[in-house]
Protein backbone atom coordinates (compact mmCIF):
# COMPACT_ATOMS: atom_id res chain seq x y z
CA UNK A 1 0.00 0.00 0.00
CA UNK A 2 1.37 3.60 -0.73
CA UNK A 3 2.70 5.82 1.88
CA UNK A 4 -0.47 8.34 1.18
CA UNK A 5 -3.55 5.37 1.31
CA UNK A 6 -1.87 3.85 4.61
CA UNK A 7 -1.98 7.19 6.31
CA UNK A 8 -5.33 8.43 4.64
CA UNK A 9 -6.90 5.29 5.99
CA UNK A 10 -4.91 5.65 9.50
CA UNK A 11 -6.31 9.23 9.89
CA UNK A 12 -9.91 8.39 8.98
CA UNK A 13 -10.51 5.48 11.14
CA UNK A 14 -8.14 5.25 14.09
CA UNK A 15 -6.86 8.51 14.92
CA UNK A 16 -10.42 10.22 14.04
CA UNK A 17 -11.46 7.78 16.93
CA UNK A 18 -8.59 8.64 19.23
CA UNK A 19 -9.17 12.57 18.76
CA UNK A 20 -12.83 12.38 19.26
CA UNK A 21 -12.37 10.30 22.60
CA UNK A 22 -9.34 12.97 23.93
CA UNK A 23 -12.00 15.51 23.04
CA UNK A 24 -15.26 14.13 24.81
CA UNK A 25 -13.19 12.62 27.54
CA UNK A 26 -11.97 16.36 28.06
CA UNK A 27 -15.59 17.20 28.16
CA UNK A 28 -16.71 14.53 30.64
CA UNK A 29 -13.39 15.52 32.79
CA UNK A 30 -14.14 19.27 33.08
CA UNK A 31 -17.60 18.28 34.53
CA UNK A 32 -16.61 15.86 36.88
CA UNK A 33 -17.53 15.99 40.57
CA UNK A 34 -15.99 17.97 42.77
CA UNK A 35 -14.24 20.26 39.93
CA UNK A 36 -16.38 23.39 41.16
CA UNK A 37 -14.38 24.55 43.73
CA UNK A 38 -11.06 23.77 42.12
CA UNK A 39 -12.54 25.62 39.14
CA UNK A 40 -13.71 28.94 41.33
CA UNK A 41 -10.05 29.01 42.60
CA UNK A 42 -8.34 28.97 39.60
CA UNK A 43 -10.69 31.63 37.92
CA UNK A 44 -9.68 34.39 41.04
CA UNK A 45 -6.04 33.43 40.31
CA UNK A 46 -5.33 35.91 39.03
CA UNK A 47 -6.15 38.89 41.80
CA UNK A 48 -3.49 37.18 43.90
CA UNK A 49 0.27 37.49 43.49
CA UNK A 50 -0.23 41.16 41.13
CA UNK A 51 2.77 42.87 42.93
CA UNK A 52 5.50 40.20 43.51
CA UNK A 53 5.81 36.22 43.02
CA UNK A 54 4.84 34.01 45.67
CA UNK A 55 7.68 33.19 48.18
CA UNK A 56 9.73 30.49 47.70
CA UNK A 57 8.13 28.46 50.96
CA UNK A 58 5.00 28.62 50.05
CA UNK A 59 5.64 26.40 47.00
CA UNK A 60 5.98 22.96 49.19
CA UNK A 61 2.68 23.36 50.20
CA UNK B 1 32.62 30.56 38.36
CA UNK B 2 30.11 29.52 35.86
CA UNK B 3 28.97 33.07 34.60
CA UNK B 4 32.78 33.85 33.43
CA UNK B 5 32.89 30.71 31.47
CA UNK B 6 29.59 31.65 29.65
CA UNK B 7 30.91 35.18 28.62
CA UNK B 8 33.58 33.55 26.65
CA UNK B 9 31.63 31.04 25.14
CA UNK B 10 29.48 34.11 24.02
CA UNK B 11 32.42 36.04 22.23
CA UNK B 12 33.19 33.32 20.50
CA UNK B 13 29.75 32.95 19.20
CA UNK B 14 29.14 36.25 18.11
CA UNK B 15 33.10 36.87 16.77
CA UNK B 16 32.42 33.92 14.46
CA UNK B 17 28.81 35.70 13.55
CA UNK B 18 30.30 38.93 13.19
CA UNK B 19 33.19 37.09 11.39
CA UNK B 20 30.74 35.23 8.77
CA UNK B 21 28.20 38.11 8.40
CA UNK B 22 31.36 40.07 7.19
CA UNK B 23 32.42 37.72 4.63
CA UNK B 24 28.69 37.27 3.61
CA UNK B 25 27.96 41.18 2.73
CA UNK B 26 30.87 41.08 0.52
CA UNK B 27 30.30 37.84 -0.81
CA UNK B 28 26.48 39.02 -1.51
CA UNK B 29 24.23 38.36 -4.26
CA UNK B 30 21.68 41.10 -3.86
CA UNK B 31 21.38 44.16 -1.76
CA UNK B 32 18.82 42.60 0.90
CA UNK B 33 21.16 40.20 1.66
CA UNK B 34 23.73 42.45 1.87
CA UNK B 35 22.10 44.97 3.97
CA UNK B 36 20.82 42.25 7.01
CA UNK B 37 24.43 41.00 6.84
CA UNK B 38 25.78 44.21 7.38
CA UNK B 39 23.17 44.48 10.23
CA UNK B 40 24.47 41.30 11.96
CA UNK B 41 27.92 42.56 11.61
CA UNK B 42 26.74 45.35 13.63
CA UNK B 43 25.13 43.90 16.27
CA UNK B 44 27.16 41.15 16.59
CA UNK B 45 30.55 43.36 16.76
CA UNK B 46 28.54 45.48 19.31
CA UNK B 47 27.28 42.95 21.23
CA UNK B 48 31.12 41.74 21.00
CA UNK B 49 32.46 44.63 22.52
CA UNK B 50 30.19 45.26 25.10
CA UNK B 51 30.92 41.11 26.59
CA UNK B 52 34.55 42.01 26.12
CA UNK B 53 34.16 45.16 28.41
CA UNK B 54 32.17 43.62 31.01
CA UNK B 55 34.20 40.05 31.02
CA UNK B 56 35.03 39.13 34.57
CA UNK B 57 33.13 41.84 36.49
CA UNK B 58 30.61 41.03 39.07
CA UNK B 59 27.05 40.52 37.49
CA UNK B 60 24.07 41.98 39.64
CA UNK B 61 22.06 39.29 40.59
CA UNK B 62 18.76 38.96 39.18
CA UNK B 63 16.27 39.27 41.95
CA UNK B 64 13.98 36.17 42.29
CA UNK B 65 11.06 37.96 44.29
CA UNK B 66 10.61 40.30 41.55
CA UNK B 67 8.57 40.16 38.41
CA UNK B 68 10.57 40.90 35.37
CA UNK B 69 9.08 43.87 34.42
CA UNK B 70 11.18 45.62 32.24
CA UNK B 71 11.04 43.37 29.21
CA UNK B 72 7.21 44.06 29.22
CA UNK B 73 7.59 47.98 29.81
CA UNK B 74 9.94 47.24 26.42
CA UNK B 75 7.23 45.43 25.33
CA UNK B 76 4.24 47.85 25.77
CA UNK B 77 6.62 50.36 24.21
CA UNK B 78 7.49 48.21 20.97
CA UNK B 79 4.08 47.70 20.61
CA UNK B 80 2.84 51.08 20.53
CA UNK B 81 5.84 51.67 18.23
CA UNK B 82 5.06 49.13 15.84
CA UNK B 83 1.60 49.89 16.05
CA UNK B 84 1.62 53.49 14.43
CA UNK B 85 4.18 52.24 12.14
CA UNK B 86 1.85 49.97 10.58
CA UNK B 87 -1.35 51.82 11.02
CA UNK B 88 0.45 54.39 9.02
CA UNK B 89 1.73 52.01 6.30
CA UNK B 90 -1.85 50.85 5.83
CA UNK B 91 -3.07 54.20 5.43
CA UNK B 92 -0.61 55.12 2.63
CA UNK B 93 -1.24 52.00 1.17
CA UNK B 94 -5.39 52.82 1.26
CA UNK B 95 -4.86 56.10 -0.51
CA UNK B 96 -1.79 54.72 -3.35
CA UNK B 97 -4.75 52.19 -3.99
CA UNK B 98 -7.52 55.09 -4.64
CA UNK B 99 -4.76 57.06 -6.12
CA UNK B 100 -2.49 55.24 -8.02
CA UNK B 101 -0.12 58.45 -8.16
CA UNK B 102 0.75 58.21 -5.43
CA UNK B 103 2.67 54.96 -6.63
CA UNK B 104 5.52 57.20 -7.08
CA UNK B 105 8.25 57.37 -9.69
CA UNK B 106 10.97 57.63 -7.92
CA UNK B 107 10.28 55.44 -5.40
CA UNK B 108 9.48 52.69 -8.01
CA UNK B 109 10.77 49.20 -6.57
CA UNK B 110 10.94 50.58 -3.35
CA UNK B 111 7.50 52.35 -1.92
CA UNK B 112 5.30 51.14 -4.78
CA UNK B 113 1.92 49.41 -3.70
CA UNK B 114 3.20 45.66 -3.91
CA UNK B 115 6.25 46.31 -2.02
CA UNK B 116 4.59 47.82 0.85
CA UNK B 117 1.45 46.12 1.34
CA UNK B 118 3.81 43.01 3.19
CA UNK B 119 5.30 45.54 4.91
CA UNK B 120 2.05 46.84 6.45
CA UNK B 121 0.68 43.10 6.98
CA UNK B 122 3.74 41.95 8.80
CA UNK B 123 3.97 45.54 10.54
CA UNK B 124 0.67 45.19 12.27
CA UNK B 125 0.83 41.13 12.65
CA UNK B 126 3.89 40.31 13.59
CA UNK B 127 5.12 43.74 14.72
CA UNK B 128 2.42 45.30 16.25
CA UNK B 129 0.47 41.95 17.40
CA UNK B 130 3.67 40.14 17.93
CA UNK B 131 4.85 42.16 20.62
CA UNK B 132 1.34 42.62 22.15
CA UNK B 133 1.72 38.83 22.38
CA UNK B 134 5.12 38.62 24.29
CA UNK B 135 4.70 41.43 26.56
CA UNK B 136 1.39 40.35 27.77
CA UNK B 137 2.21 36.38 27.81
CA UNK B 138 5.21 37.74 29.96
CA UNK B 139 3.23 39.63 32.36
CA UNK B 140 0.39 37.17 32.28
CA UNK B 141 2.42 33.97 33.01
CA UNK B 142 4.46 35.70 35.95
CA UNK B 143 1.39 36.74 37.64
CA UNK B 144 -0.60 33.60 37.06
CA UNK B 145 2.80 31.49 37.78
CA UNK B 146 3.26 33.65 41.04
CA UNK B 147 7.03 32.97 39.72
CA UNK B 148 9.79 35.43 37.90
CA UNK B 149 10.26 34.86 34.32
CA UNK B 150 12.28 31.43 33.65
CA UNK B 151 15.72 32.21 31.86
CA UNK B 152 17.31 35.02 33.50
CA UNK B 153 17.82 37.33 31.09
CA UNK B 154 16.64 35.46 28.17
CA UNK B 155 13.37 37.61 28.32
CA UNK B 156 15.56 40.28 26.86
CA UNK B 157 17.33 37.93 24.28
CA UNK B 158 13.55 36.94 22.79
CA UNK B 159 12.59 41.04 22.79
CA UNK B 160 15.24 42.18 21.12
CA UNK B 161 15.59 39.02 18.93
CA UNK B 162 12.34 39.28 17.70
CA UNK B 163 12.80 43.37 17.00
CA UNK B 164 15.80 42.25 14.92
CA UNK B 165 13.41 40.14 12.76
CA UNK B 166 10.79 42.48 12.58
CA UNK B 167 14.00 44.87 11.23
CA UNK B 168 15.14 42.29 8.90
CA UNK B 169 11.48 41.59 7.77
CA UNK B 170 10.78 45.04 6.76
CA UNK B 171 13.67 46.25 5.26
CA UNK B 172 14.01 42.96 3.38
CA UNK B 173 10.55 43.09 1.53
CA UNK B 174 11.19 47.12 0.58
CA UNK B 175 14.38 45.40 -1.13
CA UNK B 176 12.71 42.82 -3.00
CA UNK B 177 13.95 39.64 -0.74
CA UNK B 178 10.80 37.61 -0.09
CA UNK B 179 9.93 34.41 -1.04
CA UNK B 180 6.57 35.53 -1.92
CA UNK B 181 4.46 33.38 0.44
CA UNK B 182 1.47 35.65 2.41
CA UNK B 183 2.44 36.17 5.70
CA UNK B 184 5.50 34.49 5.07
CA UNK B 185 7.38 36.68 2.91
CA UNK B 186 10.86 36.23 4.81
CA UNK B 187 13.64 34.58 3.82
CA UNK B 188 15.38 31.62 4.48
CA UNK B 189 17.89 33.25 6.99
CA UNK B 190 15.34 35.59 8.49
CA UNK B 191 13.15 32.38 9.18
CA UNK B 192 16.13 30.69 10.60
CA UNK B 193 16.70 33.58 13.17
CA UNK B 194 12.77 33.77 14.24
CA UNK B 195 12.70 30.02 14.60
CA UNK B 196 16.27 30.36 17.21
CA UNK B 197 14.29 33.42 18.47
CA UNK B 198 10.74 31.44 19.57
CA UNK B 199 12.33 28.35 21.03
CA UNK B 200 13.96 31.04 23.46
CA UNK B 201 10.64 32.40 23.86
CA UNK B 202 9.21 28.88 24.17
CA UNK B 203 11.33 27.92 26.92
CA UNK B 204 11.07 31.17 28.94
CA UNK B 205 7.34 30.60 28.54
CA UNK B 206 7.37 26.97 29.63
CA UNK B 207 10.26 27.31 32.30
CA UNK B 208 8.29 30.07 34.21
CA UNK B 209 5.06 27.41 33.84
CA UNK B 210 7.09 24.36 35.10
CA UNK B 211 8.21 26.66 37.92
CA UNK B 212 5.14 28.06 38.90
CA UNK B 213 3.94 28.43 42.48
CA UNK B 214 -0.25 28.07 41.76
CA UNK B 215 -1.35 24.52 41.68
CA UNK B 216 -2.97 24.91 38.29
CA UNK B 217 -2.29 26.65 35.31
CA UNK B 218 -4.75 29.58 34.60
CA UNK B 219 -6.80 29.42 30.93
CA UNK B 220 -4.93 32.35 29.38
CA UNK B 221 -1.78 30.38 29.93
CA UNK B 222 -3.09 27.20 28.18
CA UNK B 223 -4.30 29.88 24.99
CA UNK B 224 -0.80 31.70 25.05
CA UNK B 225 0.81 28.41 24.92
CA UNK B 226 -1.24 26.60 22.19
CA UNK B 227 -0.01 30.15 20.14
CA UNK B 228 3.88 29.42 20.95
CA UNK B 229 3.86 26.05 20.00
CA UNK B 230 1.39 25.85 17.19
CA UNK B 231 3.41 28.94 15.24
CA UNK B 232 6.45 27.17 15.90
CA UNK B 233 4.86 24.27 14.11
CA UNK B 234 3.74 26.11 11.04
CA UNK B 235 6.73 28.39 10.73
CA UNK B 236 8.78 25.43 10.23
CA UNK B 237 6.69 23.54 7.88
CA UNK B 238 5.67 26.68 5.65
CA UNK B 239 9.54 27.36 4.97
CA UNK B 240 10.73 24.62 4.10
CA UNK B 241 13.17 25.76 1.46
CA UNK B 242 16.26 25.45 -0.23
CA UNK B 243 18.64 28.38 -0.28
CA UNK B 244 20.08 28.81 -4.05
CA UNK B 245 23.48 29.78 -2.01
CA UNK B 246 24.61 30.38 1.03
CA UNK B 247 25.45 34.43 -0.12
CA UNK B 248 22.05 35.23 -1.22
CA UNK B 249 18.46 36.03 0.14
CA UNK B 250 16.88 34.02 -2.79
CA UNK B 251 15.58 30.47 -2.12
CA UNK B 252 13.70 27.81 -3.76
CA UNK B 253 10.53 26.16 -1.65
CA UNK B 254 10.57 22.46 -1.02
CA UNK B 255 6.73 21.83 -1.79
CA UNK B 256 5.73 22.66 -4.97
CA UNK B 257 2.19 22.96 -6.95
CA UNK B 258 -0.64 22.12 -5.03
CA UNK B 259 0.93 20.50 -1.84
CA UNK B 260 2.59 24.04 -1.42
CA UNK B 261 -0.69 25.84 -1.71
CA UNK B 262 -2.10 23.58 0.61
CA UNK B 263 1.07 24.05 3.10
CA UNK B 264 0.94 27.52 2.43
CA UNK B 265 -3.25 27.92 3.56
CA UNK B 266 -2.55 25.46 6.59
CA UNK B 267 -0.19 27.89 7.90
CA UNK B 268 -2.08 30.96 6.71
CA UNK B 269 -5.61 30.46 8.17
CA UNK B 270 -3.35 29.00 11.65
CA UNK B 271 -1.44 32.01 11.79
CA UNK B 272 -5.28 33.69 11.83
CA UNK B 273 -6.40 30.81 14.18
CA UNK B 274 -3.09 30.80 16.74
CA UNK B 275 -1.54 33.56 16.50
CA UNK B 276 -4.50 36.12 16.00
CA UNK B 277 -7.12 34.07 17.58
CA UNK B 278 -5.56 31.59 20.70
CA UNK B 279 -3.05 34.47 21.59
CA UNK B 280 -5.79 37.22 21.93
CA UNK B 281 -7.96 35.24 23.66
CA UNK B 282 -5.14 34.53 26.18
CA UNK B 283 -5.14 38.53 26.43
CA UNK B 284 -8.40 38.37 26.67
CA UNK B 285 -8.76 35.52 29.56
CA UNK B 286 -6.65 37.48 31.69
CA UNK B 287 -7.28 41.55 30.75
CA UNK B 288 -11.27 41.41 30.77
CA UNK B 289 -11.16 39.62 34.40
CA UNK B 290 -8.67 42.15 35.81
CA UNK B 291 -10.44 44.90 33.96
CA UNK B 292 -14.03 44.26 35.36
CA UNK B 293 -12.40 42.79 38.48
CA UNK B 294 -14.30 39.55 38.62
CA UNK B 295 -13.47 36.08 38.07
CA UNK B 296 -13.89 34.83 34.38
CA UNK B 297 -17.98 34.05 33.59
CA UNK B 298 -17.11 30.21 33.88
CA UNK B 299 -14.25 28.52 33.83
CA UNK B 300 -15.72 25.59 32.71
CA UNK B 301 -16.75 26.69 29.53
CA UNK B 302 -12.58 28.59 29.28
CA UNK B 303 -11.33 25.18 29.47
CA UNK B 304 -14.03 23.84 26.65
CA UNK B 305 -13.14 26.61 24.53
CA UNK B 306 -9.82 26.09 24.45
CA UNK B 307 -9.90 22.45 23.54
CA UNK B 308 -12.74 23.06 20.97
CA UNK B 309 -10.75 25.93 19.66
CA UNK B 310 -7.31 24.32 18.53
CA UNK B 311 -9.13 20.85 18.03
CA UNK B 312 -10.94 22.38 15.05
CA UNK B 313 -9.04 25.34 14.05
CA UNK B 314 -5.87 23.65 12.56
CA UNK B 315 -8.57 21.73 9.78
CA UNK B 316 -10.26 25.05 8.51
CA UNK B 317 -6.79 25.59 6.20
CA UNK B 318 -8.33 24.72 2.99
CA UNK B 319 -11.79 26.96 2.35
CA UNK B 320 -8.80 29.04 1.49
CA UNK B 321 -8.65 26.83 -1.83
CA UNK B 322 -12.28 26.30 -3.09
CA UNK B 323 -12.41 26.19 -6.92
CA UNK B 324 -9.02 25.84 -7.42
CA UNK B 325 -6.65 22.01 -8.07
CA UNK B 326 -7.19 21.08 -4.63
CA UNK B 327 -9.32 17.57 -3.97
CA UNK B 328 -13.21 18.61 -3.08
CA UNK B 329 -13.28 16.56 -0.46
CA UNK B 330 -10.05 18.83 1.44
CA UNK B 331 -11.85 22.00 0.59
CA UNK B 332 -15.33 20.91 2.16
CA UNK B 333 -13.16 19.65 4.90
CA UNK B 334 -11.93 22.90 5.42
CA UNK B 335 -15.56 24.36 4.83
CA UNK B 336 -17.01 22.03 7.36
CA UNK B 337 -14.77 22.40 10.25
CA UNK B 338 -14.44 26.21 10.03
CA UNK B 339 -18.40 26.55 10.31
CA UNK B 340 -17.98 23.75 13.23
CA UNK B 341 -15.66 26.64 14.44
CA UNK B 342 -18.84 29.29 15.41
CA UNK B 343 -19.31 27.28 18.30
CA UNK B 344 -16.43 27.59 20.42
CA UNK B 345 -15.27 30.98 18.95
CA UNK B 346 -18.88 32.46 20.21
CA UNK B 347 -18.63 30.36 23.37
CA UNK B 348 -15.42 32.02 24.15
CA UNK B 349 -17.26 35.06 22.92
CA UNK B 350 -19.98 34.75 25.56
CA UNK B 351 -17.94 33.49 28.19
CA UNK B 352 -15.87 36.99 27.72
CA UNK B 353 -19.14 39.25 27.42
CA UNK B 354 -21.43 37.30 30.49
CA UNK B 355 -17.76 38.19 32.70
CA UNK B 356 -19.45 41.74 32.99
CA UNK B 357 -22.60 40.42 34.44
CA UNK B 358 -23.03 42.43 37.57
CA UNK B 359 -20.88 44.91 36.46
CA UNK B 360 -22.43 46.11 33.56
CA UNK B 361 -22.81 49.37 34.78
CA UNK B 362 -18.92 49.93 34.42
CA UNK B 363 -19.21 49.90 30.93
CA UNK B 364 -20.46 53.96 31.47
CA UNK B 365 -17.44 54.81 33.81
CA UNK B 366 -14.82 52.56 32.21
CA UNK B 367 -14.17 53.46 28.50
CA UNK B 368 -10.79 50.97 28.53
CA UNK B 369 -13.90 48.26 29.59
CA UNK B 370 -15.51 49.18 27.13
CA UNK B 371 -12.72 48.99 24.66
CA UNK B 372 -12.39 45.30 25.77
CA UNK B 373 -15.98 44.30 25.08
CA UNK B 374 -16.19 46.42 21.72
CA UNK B 375 -13.15 44.33 20.63
CA UNK B 376 -15.73 40.70 21.71
CA UNK B 377 -18.29 42.45 19.77
CA UNK B 378 -15.90 42.36 16.84
CA UNK B 379 -14.89 38.68 17.52
CA UNK B 380 -18.09 37.49 17.32
CA UNK B 381 -18.73 39.44 14.35
CA UNK B 382 -15.89 38.64 12.28
CA UNK B 383 -16.60 34.29 13.41
CA UNK B 384 -19.97 34.59 12.39
CA UNK B 385 -18.76 36.35 8.93
CA UNK B 386 -15.75 34.06 8.60
CA UNK B 387 -17.51 31.03 8.40
CA UNK B 388 -20.23 32.26 6.12
CA UNK B 389 -17.37 33.34 3.83
CA UNK B 390 -16.23 29.62 3.62
CA UNK B 391 -18.60 28.39 2.46
CA UNK B 392 -17.92 27.07 -1.03
CA UNK B 393 -21.44 29.03 -3.05
CA UNK B 394 -20.78 31.80 -0.73
CA UNK B 395 -17.11 32.22 -1.30
CA UNK B 396 -17.58 31.66 -5.48
CA UNK B 397 -18.58 35.62 -4.75
CA UNK B 398 -16.59 37.17 -1.87
CA UNK B 399 -13.02 35.04 -3.16
CA UNK B 400 -10.55 37.62 -4.75
CA UNK B 401 -12.74 40.90 -3.90
CA UNK B 402 -12.83 43.68 -0.91
CA UNK B 403 -15.22 41.86 0.86
CA UNK B 404 -12.22 39.56 2.26
CA UNK B 405 -10.21 42.62 2.77
CA UNK B 406 -13.45 44.17 4.68
CA UNK B 407 -13.58 40.80 6.84
CA UNK B 408 -10.04 40.52 7.90
CA UNK B 409 -9.91 44.09 8.99
CA UNK B 410 -13.01 43.86 11.33
CA UNK B 411 -11.28 41.32 12.69
CA UNK B 412 -7.61 42.70 12.88
CA UNK B 413 -8.98 46.09 13.84
CA UNK B 414 -12.04 45.31 16.38
CA UNK B 415 -10.35 42.17 17.99
CA UNK B 416 -7.21 42.51 17.82
CA UNK B 417 -6.43 46.11 17.73
CA UNK B 418 -8.70 46.94 20.72
CA UNK B 419 -8.41 43.85 23.06
CA UNK B 420 -4.07 44.94 22.65
CA UNK B 421 -5.17 48.55 23.20
CA UNK B 422 -7.25 47.97 26.10
CA UNK B 423 -4.48 45.31 27.61
CA UNK B 424 -1.98 48.35 26.90
CA UNK B 425 -4.35 50.99 28.70
CA UNK B 426 -4.32 48.75 31.68
CA UNK B 427 -0.36 47.65 31.39
CA UNK B 428 0.64 50.88 31.55
CA UNK B 429 -0.56 52.22 35.02
CA UNK B 430 0.50 48.77 36.72
CA UNK B 431 4.24 48.79 34.88
CA UNK B 432 5.06 52.04 35.65
CA UNK B 433 3.38 52.19 38.87
CA UNK B 434 1.08 54.93 38.35
CA UNK B 435 -2.76 55.61 40.10
CA UNK B 436 -4.46 55.73 37.08
CA UNK B 437 -4.45 56.89 33.44
CA UNK B 438 -3.33 60.14 32.56
CA UNK B 439 -6.59 61.25 30.72
CA UNK B 440 -10.02 58.71 30.55
CA UNK B 441 -11.58 61.69 28.48
CA UNK B 442 -8.80 60.74 25.98
CA UNK B 443 -9.35 57.10 25.86
CA UNK B 444 -13.19 57.70 24.86
CA UNK B 445 -11.86 59.85 21.81
CA UNK B 446 -9.38 57.07 20.81
CA UNK B 447 -12.77 54.40 21.58
CA UNK B 448 -15.02 56.39 19.39
CA UNK B 449 -12.55 57.16 16.32
CA UNK B 450 -11.39 53.87 15.95
CA UNK B 451 -14.79 52.03 16.19
CA UNK B 452 -16.35 54.61 13.36
CA UNK B 453 -12.82 53.94 11.84
CA UNK B 454 -13.73 49.98 11.86
CA UNK B 455 -17.20 50.94 10.64
CA UNK B 456 -16.61 52.84 8.09
CA UNK B 457 -13.77 50.80 6.90
CA UNK B 458 -15.76 47.66 7.08
CA UNK B 459 -19.06 48.77 5.62
CA UNK B 460 -16.94 50.32 2.52
CA UNK B 461 -15.23 46.79 1.95
CA UNK B 462 -18.58 45.15 2.29
CA UNK B 463 -20.18 47.71 -0.62
CA UNK B 464 -17.07 47.82 -3.35
CA UNK B 465 -16.53 43.70 -2.20
CA UNK B 466 -20.45 42.56 -2.95
CA UNK B 467 -20.23 44.62 -6.09
CA UNK B 468 -17.08 43.73 -7.60
CA UNK B 469 -18.14 40.11 -6.96
CA UNK B 470 -21.37 40.86 -9.17
CA UNK B 471 -19.82 42.58 -11.85
CA UNK B 472 -17.17 40.16 -12.35
CA UNK B 473 -20.19 37.28 -12.56
CA UNK B 474 -22.45 39.98 -14.57
CA UNK B 475 -22.86 38.39 -17.89
CA UNK B 476 -24.94 39.60 -20.77
CA UNK B 477 -28.21 37.90 -22.78
CA UNK B 478 -25.25 35.86 -25.17
CA UNK B 479 -22.83 35.09 -22.32
CA UNK B 480 -20.91 37.15 -22.54
CA UNK B 481 -18.95 39.21 -19.93
CA UNK B 482 -20.49 42.39 -19.38
CA UNK B 483 -17.89 44.23 -17.13
CA UNK B 484 -13.88 44.16 -17.89
CA UNK B 485 -11.63 44.39 -14.87
CA UNK B 486 -10.96 48.17 -15.22
CA UNK B 487 -14.41 48.74 -14.74
CA UNK B 488 -14.54 47.38 -11.57
CA UNK B 489 -11.57 49.63 -10.50
CA UNK B 490 -13.43 52.74 -11.42
CA UNK B 491 -16.45 51.54 -9.71
CA UNK B 492 -14.51 50.93 -6.25
CA UNK B 493 -13.16 54.32 -6.38
CA UNK B 494 -15.51 56.42 -3.83
CA UNK B 495 -15.25 52.97 -1.63
CA UNK B 496 -11.70 53.34 -1.47
CA UNK B 497 -11.27 56.63 -0.35
CA UNK B 498 -13.81 56.00 2.29
CA UNK B 499 -11.97 52.89 3.58
CA UNK B 500 -8.53 55.19 3.59
CA UNK B 501 -10.39 58.15 5.58
CA UNK B 502 -11.22 55.10 8.38
CA UNK B 503 -7.71 54.15 8.50
CA UNK B 504 -7.08 57.71 9.03
CA UNK B 505 -9.44 57.56 11.79
CA UNK B 506 -7.97 54.42 13.11
CA UNK B 507 -4.29 56.03 13.21
CA UNK B 508 -5.36 59.01 15.02
CA UNK B 509 -7.17 57.08 17.43
CA UNK B 510 -3.71 55.14 17.88
CA UNK B 511 -2.02 58.43 18.26
CA UNK B 512 -4.19 59.90 21.28
CA UNK B 513 -3.27 56.47 22.68
CA UNK B 514 0.44 57.16 22.71
CA UNK B 515 -0.01 60.75 24.02
CA UNK B 516 -2.28 59.35 26.55
CA UNK B 517 0.61 56.99 27.68
CA UNK B 518 3.51 58.89 27.45
CA UNK B 519 1.56 61.19 29.75
CA UNK B 520 0.64 58.37 32.28
CA UNK B 521 4.68 57.96 32.76
CA UNK B 522 5.17 61.56 32.58
CA UNK B 523 2.35 63.48 34.36
CA UNK B 524 0.19 61.15 36.22
CA UNK B 525 0.33 60.93 39.83
CA UNK B 526 2.66 57.77 41.64
CA UNK B 527 1.03 54.71 43.36
CA UNK B 528 1.59 54.79 46.81
CA UNK B 529 5.37 53.07 47.37
CA UNK B 530 4.11 49.48 48.35
CA UNK B 531 4.81 48.91 52.12
CA UNK B 532 8.01 46.66 52.94
CA UNK B 533 6.49 43.51 54.80
CA UNK B 534 3.77 41.94 52.76
CA UNK B 535 2.11 40.09 54.91
CA UNK B 536 1.57 36.17 53.28
CA UNK B 537 -2.02 35.67 52.51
Amino acid sequence: METYSLLREFADSWMLLLLFTVFVGMAFWVFRPGSRPLHRDTANMIFRNDERPAPAEEAEK
Amino acid sequence: METGTTDYLKLVVLGLVTLFAMVAASYAWDLAYQLHMVIFMVIGAGLFLVTVRGIDEPKAAIPQNEYFDSVVRAGVIATAFWGVVGFLVGVVIAFQLAYPGLNFEWADGYANFGRLRPLHTSAVIFAFGGNALIATSFFVVQRTSAARLWGGNLGWFVFWGYQLFIVLAATGYVLGGTQSKEYAEPEWYVDIWLTIVWVAYLACFLGTIVKRREPHIYVANWFFLAFIVTVALLHIMNNLSVPVSIWGSKSVQVFSGVQDAMVQWWYGHNAVGFFLTAGFLGMMYYFIPKQAERPVFSYKLSIIHFWALIFLYIWAGPHHLHYTALPDWASTLGMVFSIILWMPSWGGMINGLMTLQGAWDKLRTDPVLRMMVTSLAFYGMSTFEGPMMSIRSVNSLSHYTDWTIGHVHSGALGWNGLVTFGALYYLVPVLWKRERLYSLQLVSWHFWLATIGIVLYAASMWVTGIMEGLMWREVDANGFLVNSFADTVSAKFPMYVVRGLGGVMFLSGALIMCYNLWMTVRAAPAKDALPTAVPAE
